[in-house]
């Protein structure tokens, strides 16, 4: 699963390529909270525009994230979902809680 | 005579499955060239069936996850079988948010999306003797 991370103005980027389901989950969060504890981050932010699939595993990725962040006082935010993340996103009501924004230029404007 | 074909999938509860499931699924029910939108469905909710059964079904032990799909005209069901250890209060596992297992970050909303990507969702399960989810779906772009 490829996955690239890296910082910006302390927010982690993280974009994931390919699918996020149970199987690949774990290696993602792993990943991402290795950088969020070992590094100073405040905010997250999801490039979604490489997530080629996504089911309900990816939520409880993206809700435990959005915990982490919260915690520092940080936000978390996310751009480019494609339509079929974006339904899932809309059943399940991450779009209360992420920030989502049309660029990674206006995230970070905004965050 | 209407249009009738089914196929059978047997596989081990390695999560690796999952994404197999989904394609052996999907390369099938493409048959009746569905959208991209309703194939995508088809491949979610089965996403979450065959993540449940290895998840809750089987927990740590290995065991075998079945799936019947059948056409029938313009329509498909879709059958995921374990013999796990079943579902105690269908009721409950049903409710959006309702998980068995927060501390694996499972989100609760796998029979909730299951339930919306599809046309209707039957679950049969006894407790030590597994779970059945059925599941149907009218592709509506057939001609």
């Amino acid at each position: 699963m490829p996955l690239d991370l890296w910082i910006d103005k302390q927010t982690l980027f993280v974009k994931i390529q390919g699918e996020l389901d149970h199987h690949t989950a774990e290696e993602i969060r792993n990943q991402i909270d290795f950088e969020l504890d070992n590094n100073r981050v405040k905010n997250i932010l999801f490039d979604f525009s490489g997530l080629s699939f996504m089911d309900s595993s990816g939520i409880g990725v993206l809700m435990g994230r959005y915990k982490k962040v919260t915690q520092r006082n940080g936000q978390a935010g996310i751009y480019h979902i494609n339509p079929q993340v974006r339904r899932i996103f809309e059943i399940s009501g991450l779009l209360r809680i992420l920030k989502e924004f049309k660029s990674k230029e206006q995230a970070l404007e905004n965050m | 005579m209407e249009f009738r074909n089914e196929m059978n999938v047997e596989f081990i509860s390695k999560s690796q499955n999952e994404a197999f499931a989904r394609v052996v699924v999907a390369a099938f029910v493409a048959q009746l060239d569905p959208t991209i939108e309703e194939i995508t469905d088809i491949k979610t909710a089965v996403s979450e069936a065959v993540t449940n059964a290895i998840i809750h079904g089987y927990e740590d032990n290995m065991g075998k996850v079945q799936i019947k799909c059948s056409i029938i005209g313009n329509k498909i069901e879709i059958e995921i079988a374990d013999k796990g250890k079943g579902i105690s209060d269908i009721e409950v596992a049903r409710e959006p948010l309702y998980t068995s297992k927060p501390e694996l970050e499972r989100s609760g909303m796998g029979f909730t999306i299951m339930e919306s990507f599809m046309d209707s969702v039957e679950i049969v399960s006894k407790l030590h003797n597994g779970t059945t989810i059925k599941m149907y779906k009218e592709i509506k772009s057939v001609g």
